[in-house]
């Protein structure tokens, strides 16, 4: 059997960074903070702040191109929906850019400039809570993590270990059965009944596979009560940094969203601050992000 | 000490019509290194998971009798308290590794036992060095290869020092190198911490000469119960399917005892004057058959090649390149088989012949549609019924016209990889290359002489047949031309019985006792050769004549 390619899906693999080089509940509280933090503001300024701040730890952190993928085929279209679903639907503002007559059920369809932008909002900030997800998907160990929640709640631990596990399983085997369709005379079905059948053979599958997955986990005696125990790494200069990173960030975000320089309203009318302290925040929120990334010492794995 | 003990078991699983382990009483002690064998579907799998308290505590079904493994009784203690005692590697090395390192993989189970972290960080060093995965501690798992898979599942298993290590099938994935080192790493830690091992294992020549006991099993029950030798006798007179190929040599020059491996097959022919202290002829002489026969291969033959590669490259995005440049011709009606270590890129040329993958350089020509069987026949399964997957021509054409309503999933192995080769083969138009990746995992000898047969009658009607194995007797049995892959290019294209009769891992236990000699691969054309030794005839020509 030849080596696997590489996983195309997005996964952790240590790199040599030093979000890598933090542990791991550090770095999902990083992340973490960032998605909280684009959920707390809502000038629209301040959300493409913690956007490019997204962006620039996903590129620190040597995962920039894979989650500049995931946005193009997921998150942008997801966003441009949501700008457009709130265009159609929203009846609040005054200032009409656009009218579209009548739409049946809809009524008489009118977009207006502050419903457009509002949903622009919901889309950036739903952007930059899926990237800084993403974020910590390709960051944090897993392992690291599930050990951590085993602690707090072995049965969701072990729940989660069981589901970690098994997506990969079943996209690999969903992989295989595609291209063993493929070996067909005719070449199997195509389009969506042959992603259908697919599914369904997966699916199919799956029960016999997680059984083998809960045999395995239960064998290592996953499932007895006995105390865990692992040595506990020292906090490391990364796990200092990013955790203080990750308290400024919603630090920032609370203080913007509570002072008149993040004040933001798309409804009836657009009103936003533009003050030289919205720009400061906006300014400020990449730097405390992206501060801890200066820091190169000790980052190899 | 016992450490493992079977005391009248019987077990039925959930809606079967009848037992799949019967009466079975057995023990094993601390240290003994035991194969367990029988042909496909005779209870192996199923004594191995009653041993590590999976039977009957995660299939369910009726269980009798009493399973003890290090005084813990599996009717009372789950397979969680079993497995402080017992590390067990089953089948498929794809669901036997739950986290996404191996460092924590390893770490998982001493953890589970409440050891502390610094015996915890110790075993899995240790184990790590042992089983010579270092350099993989830090990898995903999700990256590894197959082989890579099944060492570090291993390393799972033995990592809590485990009583006893029960094996199913764990060299099935692994080239013939690799395969010789596990096992032999096997024996290594069963001699030095006194760990029982039971290992099932269809290529007995592989690990009979580590064994200390073997035990064969036949519709649930146990057939025999003895040493390597006395197991050889018992199969030699009840069970030839399962002898060894040095058994079944010597059986056919009437020597007994049979021999547990290629050291004793040698002393024993030695003794008999019929192979000689000095190192033979290891080639056949220009001019004979065999040198005759090779220049009809490949682009020298002047045929027009069924399936032609022209220096085929596959680099991955941000990877290695899995094939450098490779080079392969197959004209129509050839046998080929393609060897070469894991991660050689053998699945990936095969691919690649079958139009799945593009080259990122050089072209793949064929002169038809090339059917391709890969590794999991299951992968081809979408319907409830057999008869939903393939024409009734094509099942009576694989040998399966009375299981139209049954199940794909309810077929043994055999059955379900000639239902894929149905499914493969069915209706449009006919194949001109059959390219088949790894078709012998799992199956008994039996099983693998009907695939050759089946496998011969395609290519005698034209067909050209590629397959990718590691399985070199099988390979002598059903080839007449062996590829010989390394590092993603073919180093070594040639006569079958030139290529697996000259080296060491890649040789048949045959050619492997007569050190090459007359390129004889299989046991008959081995006892040919010895026996023939008064024959005036030259000994290529006796071999020639002994292939099948």
């Amino acid at each position: 059997m030849s080596a696997r390619a590489r996983p195309r899906v997005l996964a952790y693999r240590r790199r040599a960074t030093p979000l890598h080089a933090a542990r791991a509940p550090v770095a999902a509280a990083y992340g973490g903070a960032l998605a909280t933090a684009a959920l707390i503001v809502d000038h629209p300024l301040l959300l493409l702040a913690l956007g490019i701040a997204v962006l620039g730890a996903a590129v620190a952190a040597g995962v920039g191109p894979e989650l500049s993928r995931a946005a193009r085929r997921s998150v942008i279209p997801m966003l441009l929906l949501t700008v457009l679903v709130n265009a159609i639907v929203s009846r609040g503002g005054l200032t009409v850019i656009a009218r579209l007559g009548d739409w049946g059920v809809l009524g008489q369809v009118d977009v207006t400039l502050e419903a457009v932008v509002s949903g622009l909002v919901l889309g950036l900030r739903l952007l930059v809570v899926s990237l800084a997800c993403l974020l910590v998907v390709c960051t944090a160990n897993p392992d690291e993590l599930l050990f951590a929640l085993r602690r707090l709640s072995p049965h969701s631990a072990l729940t989660a270990t069981l589901t970690t596990r098994l997506i990969p399983v079943l996209g690999e085997d969903a992989r295989r059965l595609a291209e063993a369709q493929r070996c067909r005379p005719d070449g199997g079905a195509r389009g969506a009944r042959g992603r259908i059948q697919v599914l369904s053979a997966t699916v199919s599958g799956a029960l016999e596979r997680s059984l083998d997955v809960a045999a395995v986990l239960e064998m290592r005696g996953y499932g007895s009560a006995r105390r865990v125990h692992r040595a506990r790494a020292p906090r490391s200069r990364h796990d200092l940094a990013f955790g203080a990173s990750a308290v400024g960030l919603i630090a920032l975000a609370l203080l913007a969203q509570l002072s008149p320089a993040g004040a933001f309203a798309a409804y009836p009318l657009l009103s936003m601050a533009l003050t030289p302290a919205t720009f400061a925040l906006a300014l400020l929120a990449p730097l405390i992000a992206l501060a801890p990334f200066a820091d190169r010492r000790g980052i190899e794995p | 000490m016992t450490v493992l003990e079977f005391d009248g078991v019987s077990f039925r699983y959930p809606g079967a019509a009848q037992d799949a382990l019967s009466d079975v009483s057995l023990s094993i002690e601390a240290g003994e290194f035991c194969l367990l064998t029988g042909l496909s579907g005779s209870g192996k799998s199923t004594l191995l998971r009653a041993a590590a308290g999976l039977v009957p505590h995660f299939h369910g079904g009726t269980f009798a009798g009493a399973v003890r493994v290090g005084g813990l009784d599996t009717r009372s203690s789950g397979p969680a308290e079993i497995g402080a005692l017992a590390g067990t590697v089953l089948q498929d090395p794809e669901t036997q590794l739950v986290m996404s390192t191996v460092r924590a993989e390893l770490a998982l189970a001493v953890e589970n036992r409440g050891l502390p972290a610094g015996a915890v960080a110790r075993s899995v060093e240790e184990t790590a060095l042992a089983l010579g995965i270092g350099g993989l501690l830090d990898r995903a798992t999700g990256e590894l290869s197959g082989g890579e898979l099944q060492r570090v599942a291993l390393a799972a298993a033995l990592v809590a020092r485990p009583r006893v290590v029960l094996l199913d099938e764990p060299t099935s994935q692994l080239d013939p190198v690799a395969g010789d080192e596990l096992i032999w790493q096997l024996r290594r830690l069963n001699q030095e911490s006194d760990t029982a091992v039971l290992l099932i294992e269809h290529r007995l020549e592989r690990c009979m000469a580590a064994a200390d006991r073997v035990i064969a099993i036949e519709d649930g029950r146990i057939a025999c119960d003895r040493d390597p030798r006395g197991f050889l006798e018992w199969a030699g007179a009840e069970r030839p399917e399962l002898q060894t190929p040095a058994a079944r040599l010597l059986g056919l020059l009437d020597i007994s005892p049979p021999p547990a491996g290629v050291k004793q097959a040698r002393a024993t022919l030695r003794r008999h004057g019929l192979l000689s202290a000095e190192r033979p002829e290891a080639r056949p002489a220009p001019g004979t058959p065999r040198a005759r026969r090779r220049r009809r291969f490949g682009r020298a033959s002047g045929v027009a090649a069924a399936l032609e590669l022209r220096g085929v490259w596959h680099e991955l995005r941000d990877g290695p390149a899995i094939l450098r440049g490779a080079e392969l011709s197959i004209c129509a009606g050839e046998a080929v088989v393609l060897m070469g270590r894991n991660g050689a890129g053998k699945s990936t040329l095969l691919r690649h012949a079958a139009g799945l993958l593009e080259p990122t350089r050089g072209t793949v020509r064929s002169s038809g549609r090339v059917g391709l069987l890969m590794q999991n026949p299951g992968d081809y399964f979408l319907h409830e019924r057999a008869g939903d997957e393939a024409s009734p021509a094509a099942l009576e054409r694989a040998g399966l016209a009375g299981m139209a309503d049954r199940h794909p999933r309810d077929l043994s192995g055999g059955e379900r990889q000639r239902l894929a080769l149905a499914i493969v083969l069915d209706g449009g138009e006919p194949a001109s290359v059959l390219a088949l990746d790894e078709p012998t995992r799992g199956m008994d000898r039996a099983a693998k002489s009907r695939l050759a047969a089946w496998l011969r009658e395609r290519a005698g009607e034209g067909t050209a047949v590629l397959l990718a194995t590691h399985d070199v007797e099988f390979a002598a049995e059903f080839a007449t031309r062996a590829v010989l892959l390394a590092e993603g290019r073919v180093i070594a294209d040639g006569p079958v019985a030139e290529l697996l009769s000259g080296g060491w891992y890649f040789a048949t236990e045959t050619a492997r006792i007569l050190d090459g000699a007359g390129a004889a691969l299989l046991p008959a054309e081995g006892a040919r050769l010895l026996r023939g030794t008064g024959d005036p005839r030259p000994l290529p020509e006796l071999i020639a004549e002994a292939r099948p």
